[in-house]
């Protein structure tokens, strides 16, 4: 059967864009229904203990004011805690919202004011009287350290895999290593802090139906978390989320404010809408705050002959939230000799969740930097160094990658940035009064695919809907996957529209682990394989003549037409074999499965090389970015533009990780204080200089057949290494605690 | 956010009166930093005065004898854009321009920037104690998170700063201000504008009850020949000071005639020493001078658990930004 490629590989623009820049996409909170209600959230202001009184008589005495809901009055919910488990719960016992009067973490929520107008909710919040019992809190990583142990396990860490057990004697050989680096690496807390807050919009119906609007990074996930919560039935359950305005892992599990908009809407027969603001945008989760050690040894050669690697993170006190921060080194770097350990702390603070490449960028940073100082120890380049440690298999579990072109990453890289200009010297390069330093690192991320499912219709009027209840989260989905429909039915891709977010759809899972595009790309590929089917049948019965004794093979797809092989005559248009079937349509559900058995043998991953040069002002301790390259090995492309995209808001997150953001917290209070886009500092366009992206195609045959790996997340993955590298080499220091502000630097 | 009423004063007098016949009243101007006081629930008025609509303090004009007149209601962006601003107070326009972003400074008035609140976490954090928010409730900031705050002038009571980037200019030109309340007008020197927290860190400044800034006199010295504005910060744009410093010189025959140093970002308000600045008359406008300058303004600098670096920092500032002062010139 046929597949063209007219489409695939090309920079389509994105088809949303329109709808996105004109206001037309609807977001979840700009759904209306009549006689909606709002409801606003209120926060505990203690980190632990338990409510002693809560008044809310000065509130619903307000006219307008519907219903204060505390956990005295809350409808009853699911009693097993596993019901509250989402798709993406870690071990542990979820987070259920006015619950009881306990108070787990400072800003949980524990109330919700429904109203009728936003502004009434907001103001009658105000009136509500708390009294609390306060109890001693933790949520300081670092004065908590003697606490750490090993994380539970369960069904997440599928995707996240504890430690390797270790080789040979890894502290021994780096005591005789001939050369030897190591380091303590701090990361804050941060905030996801997507464009889009929280919102859900909850249509009531007749006989407790929901419609439920919801920013999501997966309806299904959404609709489970409704239907298990509140024991109902799927079908009376519907979860919309054509558009997301941002998550970056945020919305990969149900929030709290889907759990109080139901409730309401249920216990109040309306329809009723919660958003949160940006401070409570800080009240869930966030990128764990981490501390590693790393302890490398190298021979003569400049061959890695000990990997040390250990991170402790912080997690709540209800649920283990873990991350793959320690498992890489030895992935990039063959060592005889590895000692690997992942603990945590498990503290009074909100759940972390995952953000943008968790674990990776954690990981990655602390192992790529001391790569660099145990290159800058030997003397040699670092670039070479890691060739001199080049490898194509995975060291820690003996298979070989699917797929690895990060020589051709450093060759073009290197190229491209000039590298050999590089005078290996700290603080021997200067411009206009200004330390100038060039740094690089590798970045890797895993390049997984799991089953989905998608359908394809095709109308009489010769337009097909695919659709699969995946998501959009900016990422593009919306644009590859209406290419791989057009090219898998040889459509002109005007007559394509792809759909998503929408529990009526066939399942796909959560959009996360940059798994979406091989995943759904396959699903609609299989979809369109079965459609294909069909209409070679309805083409025997409308033309037996043209078509007698065809198999699939003997057929192809192209110009929205079926023709027989290499003719131009025996042709039919799809829309015509439509019309004659005398329906309305003709279409075909099938899932997208990955060849488990074929995976199985290899390790499949995406890689990088990211080059910065930096200038630094060292009076004031001001880091600019001036230039910085991203060479990406990640199979095929399916779309340049969109591509390059994914990449350059990775490294712009980069670049605010390594020297912007952090969530501060005073552990006094338990309490965040800086919980605003004024205060949470991300990279104003002032701080972005140039930015430039090469994809290095790959052939992987293993990965899936569309021989795509996902770039969601690999572009944020080697870019703070290589700031923080490139600082080193500018200024001859080391600054190992993110980000980097000035007055690490200055001192 | 409290429900309030909405006024509309047409004069000065009107403002004044209405706001004296409402206590718990606030004037609005560009509402940058008021409405979100209020959706924070730190500042609560039950009235909202808008003084949009008032005509005549919102020009920019010369006056007789030299000096500049800059209208209250005159918005920061057009200030900084002004013509005569940009060519006579240059030193104004820079310190505008380094100041939030292009949007804030469309809204925001030059009334209003100087009445703007500090950025202190806790006064913004209505669960956390804040002497400036709730008097006598503690501060919070002395033993906390205390990175952006001040080094000079601060007390026990409070240790915020002034966030303004404009007033710091302001202070350097030893601007003055006029001010019309129930009693009639008044004009007040910058410097005597706003206070030091001492005992009493919710007052901000010494404007009375009902009182209306109505403009803004620049006097005719405006040092357009050297002046620099540098800003320190988080991030490259829409971040406040971490310091900031407003140089001005006159320079004759090599030597410094008159010099103006002001520090944002490091105390309760605009930060001005007059040893300092009386230690580079007739002196030579170099390296040496200015740090003999930083030493006497940062003399008495006293760092808290996070902000210590800014007391080296606003050293440096003082001297890299007397230096650019000295090579920037207009004409
Ligand atoms: C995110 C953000 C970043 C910012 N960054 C900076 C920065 O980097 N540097 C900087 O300098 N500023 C910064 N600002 C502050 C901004 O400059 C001020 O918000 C603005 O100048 C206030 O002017 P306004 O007209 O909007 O005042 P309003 O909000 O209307 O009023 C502020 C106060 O002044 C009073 N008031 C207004 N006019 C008068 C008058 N004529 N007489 C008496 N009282 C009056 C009001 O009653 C109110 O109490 C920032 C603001 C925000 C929100
Ligand atoms: S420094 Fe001032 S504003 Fe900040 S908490 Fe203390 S009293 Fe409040």
């Amino acid at each position: 059967m046929s597949m063209k490629n007219d489409y695939f590989g090309k920079p389509i623009n994105r088809v949303d864009g329109y709808a996105k820049v004109t206001g037309e996409a609807k977001y979840a909170a700009e759904f209306n229904a009549p006689n909606l209600l709002y409801g606003y959230i209120i926060n505990s202001t203690i980190t632990k203990g338990e409510i002693k009184t809560i008044r809310t008589e000065k509130a619903t005495a307000l006219a307008g004011v519907v219903k204060v809901f505390t956990y005295k009055n809350r409808k009853n919910t699911a009693w097993l805690d596993l019901k509250y488990a989402d798709m993406d719960a870690p071990p542990g016992i979820p987070f259920k919202p006015l619950h009881d009067k306990k108070i787990r973490y400072n800003s949980q929520p524990i109330g919700l004011v429904v109203a009728e107008s936003f502004e009434l909710a907001r103001y009658a919040a105000t009136l509500v009287e708390i009294d609390y019992d306060t109890e001693d809190h933790h949520t300081d990583l670092m004065a908590n350290l003697d606490a750490a142990r090993k994380p539970k396990k369960g069904l997440a860490s599928f995707f996240k895999p504890g430690p390797p057990k270790p080789k040979g004697n890894a502290d021994e050989v780096f005591e005789s290593s001939a050369f030897k680096a190591s380091g303590k690496f701090i990361h804050g807390m941060e905030h996801h802090n997507p464009m889009e807050m929280f919102s859900s919009t909850v249509m009531y119906e007749e006989g407790g139906k929901l419609t439920i609007y919801d920013k999501t990074q997966g309806a299904v996930n959404s609709q489970l978390y409704v239907a298990n919560v509140f024991g109902k039935s799927f079908k009376n359950v519907r979860v919309i989320s054509p558009y997301v305005g941002g998550a970056f892992g945020s919305a990969l599990r149900p929030q709290h404010q889907l759990f109080l908009a139901v409730m309401a809407s249920l216990d109040l027969k309306r329809s009723v809408r919660v958003s949160m603001n940006r401070h409570q945008m800080f009240s869930f989760g966030h990128r764990p705050y981490t501390v590693q050690d790393t302890h490398f040894g190298a021979d003569r050669a400049g061959k890695i002959q000990s990997l040390n690697h250990t991170a402790i993170g912080e997690t709540s006190r209800f649920e283990d939230y873990s991350e793959t921060v320690v498992n890489w080194a030895n992935m990039i770097y063959p060592s005889a000799n590895v000692s690997l350990d992942y603990k945590l702390v498990p503290l009074d603070v909100a759940s972390p969740m995952d953000m943008r490449a968790p674990g990776g960028v954690t990981g990655l940073h602390a192992i790529e930097c001391t790569i660099d100082e145990l290159a800058f120890a030997a003397k040699i380049d670092p670039i070479e160094f890691r060739m001199i440690n080049y490898s194509d298999h995975d060291d820690s579990s003996g298979k070989p990658y699917s797929s690895k072109d990060l020589k051709e990453c450093f060759r073009q890289g290197s190229e491209s940035f000039g590298w050999h200009k590089r005078n290996p010297e700290p603080r021997s390069m200067k411009r206009d009064g200004k330390l100038v330093g060039w740094g690089m690192a590798v970045g890797l991320w895993d390049a997984n695919h799991l089953p989905a499912r998608a359908e394809c219709l095709l109308r009489a009027d010769g337009k097909l809907i695919v659709s699969s209840a995946t998501a959009d989260i900016g990422t593009g989905t919306y644009t590859v996957m209406a290419q791989i429909a057009a090219d898998g039915m040889g459509m002109s891709i005007d007559n394509v529209e792809f759909q998503l977010g929408d529990t009526k759809m066939p399942f796909a899972p959560i959009q996360g682990g940059s798994f979406t595009a091989a995943s759904v790309g396959m699903a609609v590929k299989a979809a369109c394989l079965g459609l294909q089917g069909k209409l070679l049948k309805q083409a025997k019965k409308l033309k037996p003549e043209m078509f007698k004794g065809t198999t699939t093979d003997d057929v192809e797809f192209a110009n929205d037409s079926i023709r027989i092989k290499g003719t131009t005559d025996q042709v039919l248009s799809l829309s015509a074999i439509v019309a004659a079937t005398g329906q309305k349509e003709i279409k075909s559900r099938n899932t997208g499965f990955p060849r488990v058995l074929k995976q199985r043998k290899y390790v499949r991953c995406a890689h990088s090389a990211v080059f910065v040069e930096v200038e630094v002002d060292e009076d004031f301790g001001l880091v600019k970015v001036t230039r910085m390259l991203n060479v990406v090995a990640a199979g095929k492309i399916i779309n340049p533009k969109t591509a390059r995209s994914q990449i350059l808001g990775g490294m712009v997150w980069g670049i605010s990780k390594a020297l912007r953001e952090e969530t501060i917290m005073d552990h006094r209070f338990g309490r965040i204080m800086n919980s605003s886009l004024a205060e949470y500092h991300i990279p104003v366009n002032a701080d972005i200089n140039k930015l430039e992206v090469i994809f290095v195609e790959e052939n992987d045959t293993i990965v899936n057949d569309l021989q795509i790996k996902g770039i969601g997340e690999i572009g944020i993955v080697g870019v703070a290494p290589a700031i923080a590298n490139a600082i080193f080499h500018a200024t001859g220091k080391r600054i190992n605690n993110l980000p980097i502000t000035l007055d690490q630097l200055m001192a | 956010m409290v429900p309030f009423n909405y006024l509309v004063a047409k004069g000065t007098a009107e403002a004044s009166s209405l706001s004296q016949s409402h206590i718990l009243s606030k004037f609005i101007a560009g509402g940058t930093n008021l409405i979100d006081l209020m959706k924070e629930n730190i500042s609560r008025p039950d009235t909202l005065i808008d003084v949009n609509k008032i005509q005549g303090i919102g020009q920019i004009e010369e006056l007789r004898d030299g000096s500049l007149r800059i209208g209250a209601l005159a918005k920061n962006a057009d200030t900084a854009y002004h013509a005569i601003v940009a060519k006579k107070y240059p030193l104004l326009s820079q310190a505008i321009l380094a100041g939030a972003s292009p949007q804030l400074r469309n809204m925001a008035s030059n009334g209003g920037n100087l009445l703007q609140r500090t950025r202190c976490y806790y006064f913004y954090d209505v669960a956390t104690p804040c002497n400036k928010r709730d008097p006598g409730s503690g501060c919070s900031a002395l033993g906390g998170y205390n990175r952006i705050h001040a080094i000079l002038g601060a007390s026990d009571n409070c240790i915020a700063v002034f966030p303004s980037d404009m007033c710091v200019a302001l202070a350097a030109l030893s601007a003055s201000l006029n001010i019309s309340g129930i009693n009639g007008d008044r004009t007040l020197d910058f410097a005597d504008f706003h206070r030091l927290p001492g005992d009493t860190p919710e007052l901000d400044n010494n404007l009375q009850p009902g009182e209306l800034i109505t403009s803004i006199d620049l006097p005719p010295e405006r040092f357009d020949s050297h002046y620099s504005y540098l800003k320190l910060r988080d991030r490259t744009s829409y971040a406040f000071a971490l310091v900031s410093v407003a140089t001005a010189l006159k320079i004759e025959n090599g030597l410094i005639k008159d010099a103006r140093i002001a520090l944002g970002g490091v105390a309760h308000k605009p930060w001005r020493n007059s040893e300092a600045e009386g230690y580079l008359k007739d002196n030579q406008p170099n390296a040496q001078n200015f740090a003999i300058a930083a030493d006497i303004i940062l003399k008495e600098a006293k760092g808290y658990e996070h902000n210590t670096f800014k007391i080296e920092l606003a050293k440096r500032a003082i001297v890299r930004n007397g230096l650019k002062a000295v090579n920037q010139s207009q004409v």
